[in-house]
């Protein structure tokens, strides 16, 4: 810290480093109201007044984003969303929704994190890249990481690299003196080697393609891509005992999963992280049900556990602050005057494409740039607010935008870590002035709409 | 603000009142002698009883099961629902309600003091944002430290002094209030997908008894002067034979008795007391539990009353909670929490007709009437787990009238009606007894001294329900009995009236009671000690895990002082 800037970042991953260091560019200096067509500069009071103003007048406001905030705001934004008659929505409605939804249908058997780096002796990734989206989570929870009962991989893993840099050498060298490329055979043909026969702690990675996170683990499975449903439903018949008539499922051979099945039976703790390429790709919650239902099956056999691997820092305490308000996780529409939830119908990009939204009030995230085009073309077509601490498309398209401090940089608050342990955020720098909270914003916001509705 | 309650029948059992016709005067929150009767708001309880706020000693409201429930359930929500007003918030949920309709429904009933058993510590952080979000009602959550590493670890090594502190440092930064015990010994089993049999079988990796466990912790809390006893779930939950399980628990600690105060209390008892061998074979213990309380003085136990109806059963039990799911085949939650506990959560129905729930039902009450004294057996439905706390004014009336009673036994699986031992109970209980089960006896069990009470000094936390016992035959007009305690006439909440005939006429937050430990040690040690081990026994920092008292809305500590 130097005069109130952060300078220099100990224990921080890439991407929070970045967090930290970059924050204060591409900010928002004053609060913005469009008048006449033009974004022009405005007061705090005026922007709220405005705000109030368009969530009181509409019918069927949405307010959306919530994942990068504090769990402190969402709670005041919940009761905003109720005092207006709106629907409320956050990101998990475009990532782990489906996942959402198969919980709904058949439970989870999950953990905290913790757990795992003390006992996971199988740590298995589907769909989901940690060395890259996570990258503290391999070595602070689970194959990198010492337990009281299991101790770390990382010993193996050197090797591992060594084999794999020579080999980038040798492609290289080969590469330049015979002008053609030369590349191993795919690994999947392969049976999982014999350090999956190990006592020890060890990582399969599946996905549908070689990701960074696939060379650290003990084995690659490499499946066809939007064939991870079958997949799933193979190794659940071989873990119950049924024979597969087939000799190959989404691209590897049953004698391959066969092995794999044995190593998941066998294993003391088992655990299956799953990521977007799990939610999002064909099938969609069918996937994430099989998923759990493997899991469930495992049980049987052995003690095995799922999780799922969140985005947005604080996507789990969304859907966790939620479900305790209304009783359910995303996607609550208020207009009848109680919490209704039917994702599909009340979520937030369907309702964008139908377009019968009025008014929309969108905090710390950027669907411009992430919603589908019908769904970005009614939302900026009906008057659109704007909380965010940073420019974003979204708030370049709003009626009315107002920065805030940044949660966990400049104002404290909590967040729920993906394994749904609360945490404390704290305040390392002072917010520029004028800046407050979004707790604060949307607690004036709250009171200007309960007046103008005439509830106060 | 000033009040009289005029004319009321006062059922005031901590102070021996019973349907005696008086006033009660409050002013600025507490119960007082006497106020000018010009400037008091009187509310006129002619022909009413009048009892002290409800006070609930175990019933799972906040916190990340209740939540995970919650999440699990959207089917529980659909058809109980309760709209905004311009005083209250919305909400939804049969079984495991959203946070402000818990709060609204307890005020209804005349509910004043809630307490949230089993919070994993880890996400003690979580149970008080809920907790804080739960309005009307005073509350309390007691931390799960039976399973917990370092209560382990110290009481294999004979330390009970550097336990206590440990506990000590974790009741306070957990901000809790009793020392909860859930399958001792299994918990950390399951970690790896095990169980422990019994409370003599030895907790795999860490060479200790469950009843090692138990006792420790008893002691632990004796030299804490924690004002609860521990609150123990038995070994063997709901499985038949376990009676004998819940009987060793409560041997084990015999000796350790405090003059005539309790060192134990068994909750929701009736998950304990089954006899049997197997399912098929599976019948009521309630008679060799009674027996047994009868005669001591040591223990204190809750009902954990089953109704049938759909709910939703969530308990830290992990193991058991598989079983269940093993059972029923229904959508399965479980959720282990490192170095702590577990937990799990099944969506069950109880039905009239299964010989299995139908007994669980009649066990219930067989303890709560076979058991003579009421200041040891309270009312719980271990909500949701029996069924939703919703369902109390039902089992009051199943309590007070053999007639209710008799009515439900003729729907019940006619093999369970055979094996019931019902039919051969005469007693009903009185309304004095039925305000020990549900204010008095919680209130003393759990050491609250402001609550449960209408003396003077108490807080103004009282009950006003539109009965007259005097006109009407309690135990001929079940009914009766049911729609009042359904919805209070007045619920006054310190002080304030919040509640009138069902209607939430003032939404108040409630205080979050929590056990200040003064060590009579230097707490240093316990802290550096932590420190040590802080990372490699969590995957969070010392700094982060302590809940601070500002986190919480209304923060009201009971200090004690500690004799380590």
């Amino acid at each position: 810290m130097k005069n109130n800037v952060i300078t220099r970042l100990k224990n921080a991953c890439a991407i929070s480093e970045t967090k930290f260091l970059n924050y204060s560019n591409h900010r928002r200096q004053v609060p913005l109201v469009r008048k006449n067509g033009e974004l022009m500069e405005a007061s705090l009071d005026e922007a709220v007044r405005r705000s109030a103003e368009i969530l009181a007048k509409a019918s069927y406001p949405i307010l959306y984003g919530w994942s990068c905030t504090s769990c402190e705001a969402i709670r005041v934004g919940l009761a905003l969303a109720e005092e207006a008659g709106g629907v409320i929505d956050n990101t998990s409605t475009v990532c782990h929704g489906p996942s959402v939804l198969s919980i709904q249908d058949v439970g989870m058997a999950s953990c905290t994190l913790g757990q795992l780096r003390h006992r996971a002796d199988l740590i298995i990734y589907w769909g989901s890249n940690p060395w890259s989206a996570h990258p503290r989570h391999i070595d602070r929870y689970t194959a990198f990481s010492d337990g009281r009962f299991q101790k770390s991989a990382w010993r193996r893993y050197l090797p591992r690299l060594n084999a794999a840099l020579t080999k980038k050498r040798l492609d290289r060298a080969s590469s330049l003196v015979l002008r053609k490329e030369v590349s191993a055979p795919t690994e999947t043909a392969k049976s999982p080697s014999y350090a999956l026969a190990r006592k020890e702690r060890k990582m399969i990675v599946v996905d549908v393609r070689r990701t960074h996170s696939a060379d650290v683990a003990d084995y690659f499975l490499q499946v066809e891509p939007n064939r991870d449903y079958e997949l799933l439903q193979a190794l659940r018949m071989i873990i119950r005992d049924e024979e597969l008539d087939v000799d190959e499922v989404a691209g590897v051979p049953v004698e391959v999963l066969e092995d794999i099945a044995d190593v998941m039976i066998g294993c003391e703790l088992g655990v299956l992280f799953f990521g977007v390429g799990l939610t999002m790709s064909e099938g969609k919650l069918r996937n994430i049900d099989a998923a759990l239902s493997l899991v469930r099956d495992l049980n049987k056999r052995t003690k095995f556990l799922i999780m799922p691997m969140r985005g947005h820092f604080n996507v789990t305490g969304a859907n966790t602050v939620f479900t305790w308000q209304t009783g359910f996780p995303y996607a609550v529409d208020f207009s009848h005057g109680y919490p209704r939830y039917n994702p599909g119908e009340t979520s937030v990009v369907d309702i964008l494409c139908r377009g019968e939204s009025d008014a929309s009030l969108i905090i710390a995230s950027d669907p411009v740039s992430h919603f589908p085009r019908q769904a970005v073309q009614n939302l900026v077509s009906s008057p659109l607010i704007v909380i965010d601490p940073q420019i974003t498309p979204t708030s370049l398209l709003a009626d009315v935008v107002i920065p805030s401090a940044f949660v966990g940089i400049e104002a404290e608050g909590t967040a729920y870590r993906m394994d749904h342990v609360p945490l404390p955020l704290k305040k390392v720098v002072e917010p520029p002035e004028g800046y407050l909270t979004d707790t604060e914003i949307l607690q004036k916001i709250f009171q200007q709409v309960r007046r103008l509705k005439g509830e106060v | 603000m000033r009040l009289i309650v005029k004319n009321g029948y006062v059922y005031d059992p901590l102070n021996s009142v019973d349907g005696e016709r008086m006033d009660i005067c409050v002013k600025d929150g507490k119960i007082v002698e006497k106020v000018d009767e010009r400037k008091a708001k009187i509310i006129d309880a002619f022909g009413m009883v009048v009892m002290p706020g409800g006070v609930d000693i175990h019933c799972h409201i906040a916190g990340s099961e209740v939540n995970a429930g919650r999440l699990l359930r959207p089917e529980d929500h659909f058809k109980d629902i309760e709209a905004k007003t311009a005083i209250t918030r919305s909400g939804v949920g049969h079984s495991i309600p959203s946070t402000f309709t818990t709060g609204y429904r307890y005020a209804r009933m005349g509910y004043t003091t809630v307490m949230n058993p089993s919070m994993p510590p880890l996400e003690a952080r979580h149970t008080h944002e809920e907790l804080n979000d739960t309005p009307m009602v005073d509350k309390a959550t007691y931390p799960l430290l039976g399973d917990w590493w370092f209560v382990l670890e110290y009481l294999r090594d004979g330390q009970f002094k550097e336990c206590a502190a440990h506990v000590a440092w974790m009741i306070d930064a957990t901000k809790g209030y009793a020392i909860k015990i859930v399958n001792p010994g299994g918990l950390e089993a399951w970690g790896f997908g095990r169980n422990v049999r019994d409370i003599n079988d030895p907790v795999p990796h860490f060479n200790l008894t469950p009843k090692e466990i138990v006792r420790g912790l008893c002691r632990v809390n004796h030299l804490l002067h924690m004002p609860h006893t521990i609150h123990v779930h038995t070994n063997n939950l709901g499985k038949p034979g376990n009676y004998a399980t819940a009987l060793e628990t409560m041997k084990c600690v015999e000796n350790l008795n405090n003059g005539d105060k309790p060192v134990i209390h068994i909750t929701h008892c009736q998950f304990s007391a089954f006899k049997g061998s197997d399912w098929r074979t599976m019948e009521s213990g309630a008679e060799e539990i009674a027996r047994y309380v009868n005669r001591r003085k040591h223990v204190t136990l809750d009902m954990g009353q089953v109704v049938f109806t759909d709910t939703t059963t969530m308990t830290a039990d992990g193991p058991f909670q598989y079983i269940l799911y093993q059972l029923t085949g229904n959508k399965w939650v479980n959720h282990d929490v490192e170095t702590e506990t577990s937990s799990g959560i099944v969506p069950f129905r109880y039905r009239r007709k299964s010989y299995v729930h139908a007994t669980q039902w009649s066990i219930g009450l067989e303890l709560a009437l076979l058991i003579e004294d009421p200041w040891k057996i309270y009312l719980t439905t271990d909500h949701p787990n029996g069924a939703p706390f919703t369902t109390y004014p039902r089992i009051i009336s199943w309590l007070m009238s053999r007639r209710a009673r008799k009515r439900t036994m003729e729907k019940i699986s006619r093999r369970a009606q055979r094996r019931s031992l019902l039919p051969s109970i005469n007693r009903e209980y009185s309304l004095y007894e039925v305000a020990v089960a549900t204010r008095a006896g919680t209130a003393k069990a759990l050491g609250l001294k402001q609550k449960g009470h209408l003396g003077v000094g108490a807080d103004a936390d009282i009950a006003i329900y539109n009965l007259n016992p005097d006109q009407v035959d309690l135990a001929k007009k079940p009914k009766a009995v049911r729609r009042a305690f359904q919805t209070s006439a007045y619920t006054i909440k310190g002080g304030e009236i919040v509640a009138i005939n069902g209607d939430i006429v003032k939404s108040v937050e409630g205080n979050t009671i929590w056990v200040d430990v003064k060590l009579s040690s230097n707490p240093r040690t316990v802290v550096s000690d932590l420190k040590r081990r802080f990372r490699e026994y969590w995957t969070v920092e010392y700094e982060n895990y302590p809940v601070p008292e500002d986190y919480l809305t209304a923060s009201s500590p009971v200090s004690v002082k500690a004799e380590v």
